[in-house]
Formats: structure tokens, sequence, C-alpha cells
């Protein structure tokens, strides 16, 4: 064996990212490759709850335990990520007093601190809970970026000299006497940082040691080695509500169900969810049902959901697990824990682990188990630190300055940009030029969006899930070609076009389950400002040649033009 | 008592404002009623007539030709061409600033977003911008100002194939203004031509920022600014930029918050206002009383409900945008009066999957008889008296068309001239 293991990563999920940190902080020689964008599969679409476990208290001790770990392990590793809100398990009338009972001893069981509160002490802390509900038992439970976290493990992972690869796709496993020894690899547009219109290529990545870490997709990498993976996709919608009706987790007490939790999430609340297994990960129907079914249902513990505004929905699918011998039913009833496949073991096929299932919250404990194993493979007798080291952004950071002086930033923004940044906000924010907000909805300044594109390339969706640009009320109405622009001094016009394309594309698709009230008239706002103030949707430039000398150069001139010779030059009030 | 008057035009936008001047003009005794500011704060300024067919074949050189044989649920059939053209003069005759009445070809005008688009009448202040016009073009931006960046412009318009050189410079603005001032921030200091601090000496800002620009021409003959050159003295100041630096001085349309809607809107307002009309803003049109005629509309006033009564009414609320239109979970309505709203039952045929696909939700708006009378379910019309104008009505998308303010301009002197006619 060579000096230093090569390890490829397959996957730039929350588990992928994990994995890749925790094996390039014990030392080894670390490659991830993802196929889309670093949360590109189901981490960036979860719920964004960080769980306390209280859900999982009655149905699966396992899990509910390792997340109230993980839950004090985040809070501290990653504190510009985690929003620290609280949560409830809120009893209806309607509910069952024997679930309330087993809940709150489930919890005791599992070491996650629970309190009963009375209906009128929950809504004291929340004034929108339903008039009628009975108590309820609070859990900490919190909000989490995933995107902001994935990116934080990506570059801790560069920092200690991980090679990390989006929008490349794995397109087979190189298997040589017996043994997985590398991957293929097809590079949208060349290694590195994408840029539109670069060519692309495919590469051929040698590795020590293959880690599998696609989630719901692990099946299909292990089709090509000719390996069973069991994963059962199970998909769940989210409907992001305009503001926070709440600032607590509100969680349904009882047994499961569909549409049963509200996260408060920077500026909105998120409802969900629901839990039904599908054939492919990639395409699956998406329902108006589902969306109806998270306004109406939430609607019996937080009333006001019932008339708000929906900005858009969106759904993932968990990467559920289930041993052959088990055979659940209902999606419901399969474990969120996670497994480990060692292929050696299982299929005699050395070179290559898998691991599946799991939760977000646990994405640092199914990465320090890996990298055990892989570690353990090579003999290499290294530590686990991801519990103990911040993520960079929430190193040691304690500052509460004055943003607004400092940064020329109004309050509320310099705020904003400062939580999302954390310990890097000197960094980002120290800048030579004037620093204008380029979101107003989310507060996003110059500054993050050249930080965002230096670490992503031209790729805007990118920069959107770095610095929440594009996000909010107006869902890019207002900003995207603004951000399109601050492309444009690293990038030519034509690659920033094509960014500036799909990202309007992106928000349009997640926007289509909102459209009516409000945002129905918001996104008929957009498209105005779209197609008529700017004819994006006829650019010549995407298009056929116009023949300009056919059309009005002026009154009466050729190559030439009116002047303002007919409007008051007295300084009077009648210009245009 | 009821507040009387002989036509009653609801709606403030561009629709409502024509509508009321054509009636005015008419001879009638109007009233505007309107609740907030129209779209125009939002939209360009520009008038569009019709850039592209339904089909969206284009840019069309001729809007009028092409209108014989757009769809007979399209509101220029209601009007026919020959209204369209008439609409136009009222409006060139009471918003002398515009230009474009010249010719009936249209005009290609750059955009802030860099592409390039056909329109019928733009602003005196849009008019040295013309794609059209061969001159090279140098564009300036404002470092603070991220919605107009001019090296990205110039290059995007470039790629459209304009014929002529075009550049884009960025300066820092002159006088210390924050770095998220409101462009109506720039345009007072315009305005007013207040003195700013260069270099230790206070030069008038109109001076001032020609000084920023001069050294960065490198021979072009005209100059491309944001739509941020004043708001009472817009002529002023790109003439006096334009001696300064020896050039044309143009501005390119922005979006909102859009100096050129809003002088727009002002302009109209006032030819409204010397047409004798009254007008009150604020308050909306809440209720109304009437089985096929409408007896009389309330406007809902620091919580009472004050009562308006008309011979005729005009209903000029807006789309979606405007809130003339509304929509929840189960449908598509007319707030005011109720009048129905054709749309897909199911709201998930309301809109395609591509970001520009053909929505149905662009055409969403009530139906009429060619006299403009909303039309119920059954085709018969919803009042005798009600006829309705601009993005209320239903029938064509102007944002794939290009034909927004066009529309409202004709829809709305075509019922506030029958309204008035008709109040006889
Ligand atoms: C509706 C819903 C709500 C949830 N809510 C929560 C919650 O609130 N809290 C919580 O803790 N957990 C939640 N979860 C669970 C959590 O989101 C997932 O367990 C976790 O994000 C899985 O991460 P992962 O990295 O394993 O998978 P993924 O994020 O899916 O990552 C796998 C990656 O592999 C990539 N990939 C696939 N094939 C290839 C290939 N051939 N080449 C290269 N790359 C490839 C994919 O693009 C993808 O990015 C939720 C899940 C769902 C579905
Ligand atoms: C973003 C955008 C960009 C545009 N760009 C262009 C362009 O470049 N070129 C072009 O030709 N056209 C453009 N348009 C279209 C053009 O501006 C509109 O078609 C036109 O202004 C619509 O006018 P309107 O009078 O029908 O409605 P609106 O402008 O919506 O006005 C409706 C008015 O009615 C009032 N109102 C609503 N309900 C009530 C009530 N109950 N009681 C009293 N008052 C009420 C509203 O407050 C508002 O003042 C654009 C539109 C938008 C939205």
């Amino acid at each position: 064996m060579g000096p230093t293991p090569h390890i490829a990563v397959i996957g730039g999920g929350s588990t992928g990212a994990g994995i890749a940190r925790d094996l390039a902080m014990r030392g080894l020689d670390v490659t991830l490759v993802e196929q889309g964008n670093l949360t590109h599969g189901t981490t960036g679409r979860m719920h964004g709850l960080l769980h306390s476990g209280g859900r999982y208290a009655v149905s699966d001790q396992a899990s509910a335990t390792e997340c109230i770990e993980e839950n004090r392990v985040l809070r501290d590793i990653a504190s510009h990520c985690v929003e620290m809100t609280g949560g409830l398990f809120v009893k209806r009338p309607e509910d069952s007093e024997e679930y309330f009972q087993k809940k709150l001893n489930g919890c005791e069981e599992c070491g996650i601190p629970a309190e009963v509160v009375s209906g009128e002490e929950a809504r004291a802390m929340e004034p929108h809970l339903a008039k009628d509900i009975d108590k309820a038992i609070s859990v900490p439970d919190g909000a989490i970026d995933p995107f902001r976290l994935v990116v934080a493990n990506a570059a801790s992972a560069q920092e200690h000299g991980a090679r990390i690869e989006t929008h490349s796709k794995v397109t087979d496993l190189i298997v040589e006497s017996g043994e997985v020894v590398g991957i293929e690899v097809e590079h949208d547009s060349g290694p590195g940082k994408r840029v539109h219109g670069t060519e692309g290529g495919t590469e051929e990545i040698r590795a020590d040691y293959v880690v599998n870490a696609t989630g719901a997709w692990a099946g299909r990498i292990g089709d090509m080695a000719g390996l069973d993976i069991e994963v059962r996709p199970s998909k769940g919608v989210m409907t992001i509500m305009n503001i926070r009706q709440v600032d607590t987790v509100i969680n349904r007490c009882r047994p499961k169900g569909d549409a049963d939790i509200v996260v408060p999430h920077e500026t909105t609340a998120i409802l969900g969810t629901t839990d039904e297994e599908v054939e492919d990960p990639e395409d699956y129907p998406e329902e108006q049902w589902e969306v109806d079914m998270m306004i109406d249902t939430l609607s019996e513990l937080i009333p006001m959901l019932d008339e708000a505004r929906t900005i858009r929905s969106f759904w993932g699918v968990r990467p559920l697990y289930e041993p052959p011998d088990v055979g659940s039913d209902d999606p419901t009833d399969i474990t969120r824990d996670f497994f480990l496949l060692d292929h050696d073991e299982r299929d005699d096929l050395p070179g290559m682990t898998s691991i599946v299932g799991g939760k977000f919250t646990t994405y640092r404990m199914m990465g320090e188990q890996i990298a055990d194993h892989v570690c353990g493979k090579f003999g290499i007798d290294a530590d686990c630190r991801t519990a103990d080291e911040p993520l960079p952004g929430s190193e040691d950071f304690s500052v509460l300055r004055d943003y607004m002086d400092e940064f020329g930033l109004r309050s509320p923004i310099g705020r904003r940009s400062v939580e999302r940044l954390g310990s890097r906000a000197d960094d980002v924010l120290k800048t030579d030029g004037p620093n204008p907000t380029v979101c107003e909805c989310e507060g996003v300044t110059r500054a993050e969006i050249q930080d965002a594109i230096e670490g992503s390339g031209s790729d805007l969706n990118a920069v959107r899930i770095r610095t929440r640009a594009s996000m909010g009320n107006c869902q890019g109405g207002f900003c995207s070609h603004r951000m399109a622009s601050e492309l444009h001094s690293e990038y030519d016009e034509s690659v920033v076009r094509e960014a500036w394309d799909e990202l309007l594309q992106e928000r349009w698709k997640g926007q289509r389950h909102a459209l009516w009230g409000e945002q129905l008239s918001q996104a008929a706002l957009n498209y105005a400002l779209h197609a008529t103030t700017q004819n994006r949707d006829q650019d010549p430039a995407d298009g056929d040649p116009v023949d300009f000398s056919a059309f009005d150069s002026g009154r009466g001139q050729t190559g030439g033009s009116v002047d303002s010779a007919d409007v008051a030059a007295d300084g009077g009030t009648d210009g245009y | 008592m009821a507040i009387e008057s002989e036509v009653l035009v609801i709606g403030g936008g561009l629709g409502g404002l024509t509508s009321a001047l054509a009636a005015a003009r008419e001879g009638a005794d109007v009233r505007l009623v309107s609740y907030k500011q129209s779209t125009l704060r939002q939209a360009s300024g520009l008038v569009d007539v019709l850039g592209y067919t339904p089909d969206g074949d284009g840019p069309l050189t001729d809007p009028y030709e092409a209108i014989p044989s757009l769809p007979e649920s399209h509101p220029y059939r209601k009007v026919g061409v020959e209204t369209v053209r008439d609409a136009l003069s009222l409006f060139d005759d009471a918003v002398p600033t515009y230009e474009g009445e010249h010719t009936d070809t249209n005009a290609l005008l750059p955009t802030h977003g860099g592409s390039i688009k056909p329109t019928a009448r733009y602003p005196a202040g849009a008019s040295a911008g013309l794609a059209s016009d061969t001159r090279d073009t140098l564009l300036v931006g404002i470092e603070e100002m991220v919605d107009f960046d001019a090296p990205h412009v110039a290059s995007h318009l470039d790629a459209t194939g304009v014929p002529f050189d075009v550049r884009g410079e960025t300066i820092r603005f002159p006088g210390d203004l924050r770095a998220d001032a409101k462009v109506t921030r720039y345009a007072k200091l315009l305005d007013t031509n207040s003195e700013v601090a260069v270099r230790g000496r206070m030069v008038p800002a109109r001076e001032a920022l020609a000084q920023r620009v001069n050294p960065l021409l490198e021979g072009e003959e005209r100059v491309g600014f944001p739509a941020i050159l004043g708001d009472d003295n817009p002529g002023a100041i790109r003439d006096a930029l334009g001696d300064h630096l020896g050039v044309d001085v143009f501005e390119v349309p922005m979006g909102p918050p859009s100096l050129p809607g809003l002088r727009l809107e002002d302009a109209l307002f006032s030819a409204l206002d010397e047409a004798g009309a009254s007008i009150e803003t604020g308050n909306p049109v809440v209720d109304f009383e009437g089985e096929d005629r409408i007896e009389k509309v309330c406007i809902e006033k620091n919580g009472a409900k004050i009562p308006n009564s008309a011979d005729q009414y005009v209903l000029a609320t807006g789309g979606f945008v405007g809130k003339g239109v509304e929509s929840d979970r189960e449908g598509v309505y007319e707030p005011v009066f109720d009048c129905h709203v054709p749309h897909a039952a199911d709201r998930y045929d309301w809109f395609e999957g591509e970001l520009f696909g053909d929505h149905e939700f662009a055409r969403y708006g009530v139906a009429t008889d060619d006299d403009l009378r909303p039309l119920d379910e059954s085709e018969h019309s919803e009042f005798e008296n009600l006829r309705a104008a601009g993005s209320v009505l239903g029938g064509y998308d102007f944002a794939a068309e290009k034909s927004g303010s066009g529309v409202s301009i004709a829809t709305g002197y075509a019922a506030g001239q029958r309204a008035a006619q008709e109040a006889r």
C-alpha cells in the first residue's frame, strides 16, 4: 500500500461531506465527487430540523438516542448553522393521552430533556397555536441550515487537502481482479469549479478505497458492480410559508401521520411532511393533494396557516434502508437508523463500503463510523476530531460588534449577514468597494455573493444555497439579474446568461406549488419583470438575429436620433 | 347622499387614467377613484403595442398590421385597430414628452438586463438610446447600484447583435449617498443640482457626474445611464450632462421603482386634472349595489363606507399584479363586482413547468363583449352599465406579446369614450 491511502467518496450530501471532512482530518487523501451541487440530493430537500430525538422517542429509540447526542455536538461545532428554537409536541383534545405519556417516558429513557407545559403556557410561547390544544411537551429541537452545514464541511475537508468535485457524476465503478479500485467520472464542465460552457470530459479516478454515500441513489451505484443494495426511497413534501408563524418547532403529538410538523427556518416556516415509497429517487410525482394536506392538517394546530401565503413547495426522498429480512410494508415503519454495508463481507467485493439510511442530524456520527471503518482497513490509528473541532464559520465566535458602522451595512442586514457567516464575517465583509444589498428579501450583500462565487464558480444555484439570495418572498423576481451581473466581473457574458437562465428556471420550479393568492400575484409580477421589462423570454442573444435597420431609429434620422430639443431645457418640469 | 358623477372610473393605472381622460374629453362629468399606486411604479414606462404574436413570432416591425389576425378573444380585436390608433393619438396629445408617434414601426430599446425589446412609444429620455441608431455607445453604471451593471449590460447588448459598438463603465456616484440609496435619492440630487464635495471642492451634482464620466469616453457619441436622471427635471438634467460631455445622453428603463413609470403616471394625472375630472386616491371600492345595473359603489374610507353613484362605470383595477384579479386555492375571481373570470378548474393547469411556458394565468381576466362589457358564465353581460379596461381583461398575455400599456390605453380609451357617450 502506498504512503497515504486515497479514498474516493461518492455523494455530496451531508453524509458524503461529513465523511470527507473526517477522513481528511485524519490525514487521508480524499476525493469527493457529486453529480450536482453540494446538497443536490436529499440534503438540499429536507426539513431543516435538528432533531432532539423526540420524534423517535417511542418508535425508534436507538435513533432517538443518537439524535440527542449529535444535537448537542452540532450546537457546538456548527453554531453558525443552528438556531436553537426549542420544540413542542402539542396534544390536541382528540389526540391520545396514552401516547402523550409514552412520548414523555420515551424522552426520559433516551436522555432527551423533556418537560410538560400546559396549553396556556404553550400558547404564551406560540400565540398562533390553536386555542383548544390541551398541553405540550417541550424538547430541545432546533433549526439547522443544511446548505451552510454541508458547504462548511466541504470547505473544512478542502482545508485539510481534500479535492471536491461537483457536477461530476460517477458513471461506473472500476473493478479489477474482483476488487473495486476506482470510479469513472463524467465532469459536466471540466474538473474544478463549475463554469458554464466549459467542455466536460470523463476522468478515471483511481482510489485505494471507495465509499458510496449516495443516499437514495446507493442502489444505482451498487448496480454498477452487480451489487444489490435495497434502498427504499420514500418521498416527503415540504411547503414553505412566507413568514414565521412560529418561532418554535411545532410537532403534533401522535403516533405517526402526515403533516405533523412545522419548522421555523430563517424568515420562513416550513410545513411537512408525507412519507410515501417511490420507485425512482429522481422522478416521482409532486402532487397538489400533498400541498393541500400540509395546509389543511397543520391548520388544526396553527389556524392562521389556512389563509397564509406559501412561497413554494419541494419534495425530498428519504434514503431508507432495511435489512432484507425485515420486510416492512409501510415506509413509516422502516427504521431511521443507518447501516454500513461492507461489500467485502457482504458480497465478496473488496474495496468499497456503502452507507445508507440515517438522518441529517446524525451525519457526523455516520461519518465517524465510516472513517473508523476505512482507517481500520488500512491499519491507521487516528482519532476522530470532528466532534470537537468547530466548522469554518463556527470557530470561537463571540463578537458582538456593530457591523452597521464597520461595514456600512444597515443594521438588520448587517446582523443577518453576520449570522450567516459566523466567524467568517470579517473575512468576507471587509471589502474595498461599496457593499450594496443584492437580495433584499434575505438581506444578502455583494460581498457575500462575491465570496460565494469564489467558492462555487459560475453556478448561481450554488451561490444561492450558500447565501440564501433569491430564496425569499420574491423568489428571485427582483434579484436574479443582479446575481447574474455579479458573475460578470469574472465570467463571459454567455456563461453568465446560461447561469442566469438556470437560476430562473430553478426558482420557478418550486414556486409552481404555491401559485394562488399573493404568490400568484408575485409570479405574475416576476413574469412581467423578466418577460416584459427585460424581454428575457425573447432575448435575441439566445435566438435568431434581428434586422435592426427595419425598426425605428429615431425621428427621421439615419444613424442619428432626436436629442432633447423639444424638451424644456430651462430647468422646467416637463421633461421625461 | 351619494357622491355623483356621470362616469365613475375605478382604478388609477394606465387603463383607468386613459379611460377617465377619454370620457372627460368627450365632455362627461368624470370621477376616478383609485386605491394604491398602480403598476406604473413597476413598469418600465415604455408603451408597447404589440411586439410578438401570441405564437411568439417577432419582433414585429409593424404592430398594427398584426392586430387583425389576433385571436377573437384578444382585447385589441374587441376594439379594432382603428381604435388602437385613436387611443394612441389621445396618449400622444396628453403626454407630449413621449416619442415614437412619427412612425408605425416599432422601436427596439435596450433593457436594463441587457436584452432589447420592441416598443411603440418611449420617453424622450430614452430616445437617444434606440438600438437601431448606429452610433457607438457608452453605458455608465453606478458602483452602488446593483440593478444596472453597465459592463454586463453592454456585453449582453453586444450579444444581441446591435449595429454599434457598446462599452460599459462603472463609476462612483458623486456625493455621499448610502450604498443602498433608492433611485429617488439619486434623482433628487440631480433635480436640485445640489453641490457635492469632489476632492475638497464643492461642485454642482450634474457637473460632478459629468466630470466622472468625461475621462471614460473613448469617442462614443452617446452615453446611457440607468433611469435615475431626475424626477422633476429630467430633460434639463440630460441637457446639462450632454453639454458637459458633448454627446447625447439617454436613460435605460429600469425595474421597480421605475422613475419613467412614475413620471408617466404624474403626467397622466396632470392631464386628467386639467381635463376637469375629480380624482380620489388612497381608498378602495369595496362594495356595490345593483342587479342588472350598478346603482352605486361603496368606497371604504377610515372604516366608513362612502357611496358613489354614476350612470356608467369603468372597471380598471388591473390584473393579478394590481389586485384587480385575485385567486385562492379554489379559483380565480374579480373581487369588486365578482365578474366571472374564466379559468381552469385545476389550479395546476394555470401554469406550465417551463419558466416562459404558455402560462394560462397570464391570460386570466374578465371576458367581454365588443362593447367591453364583462360577461358572465353564460356569456351575458354582467351589468349593463359596467365596462372593463386594462389588465383586468383576460384573453391576452401582455408579458409575452409586449402589449401591456397598448392594451390598457386602447381599451381604456374605448371604455371611457363609450361610457361618456352612453351617459348622455
Ligand atoms: C422529506 C424529508 C425531510 C427530512 N427532514 C429531516 C430533518 O428535518 N432532519 C434530519 O435530520 N433529517 C431529515 N431528513 C433526512 C435527511 O435529509 C437525510 O437522511 C440526509 O439528508 C441524507 O443525506 P445523504 O448525504 O445520505 O444523502 P443525499 O443528500 O441524497 O446525498 C447523496 C448525494 O449523492 C449524489 N449522487 C447520487 N448518484 C451519484 C452519482 N452517480 N455520482 C455522483 N453523485 C451522485 C446525489 O446527487 C446526492 O447529492 C429528511 C428527509 C426527507 C426526505
Ligand atoms: C413589472 C411590469 C412591467 C411592465 N412593463 C411594461 C412595459 O415595459 N411596457 C408596457 O407597455 N407595459 C408594461 N407593463 C404593463 C403595464 O404597465 C400594464 O399593462 C398597465 O399598466 C396595466 O394597467 P392597468 O391600469 O390595467 O392596471 P394597474 O396598473 O394594475 O392599475 C390598477 C389600479 O387600480 C387600483 N385598484 C385595484 N383595486 C381597486 C379597488 N377595489 N378600488 C379602487 N382602486 C383599485 C390599483 O390600486 C391600481 O392603482 C408592465 C407591467 C408590470 C407589472
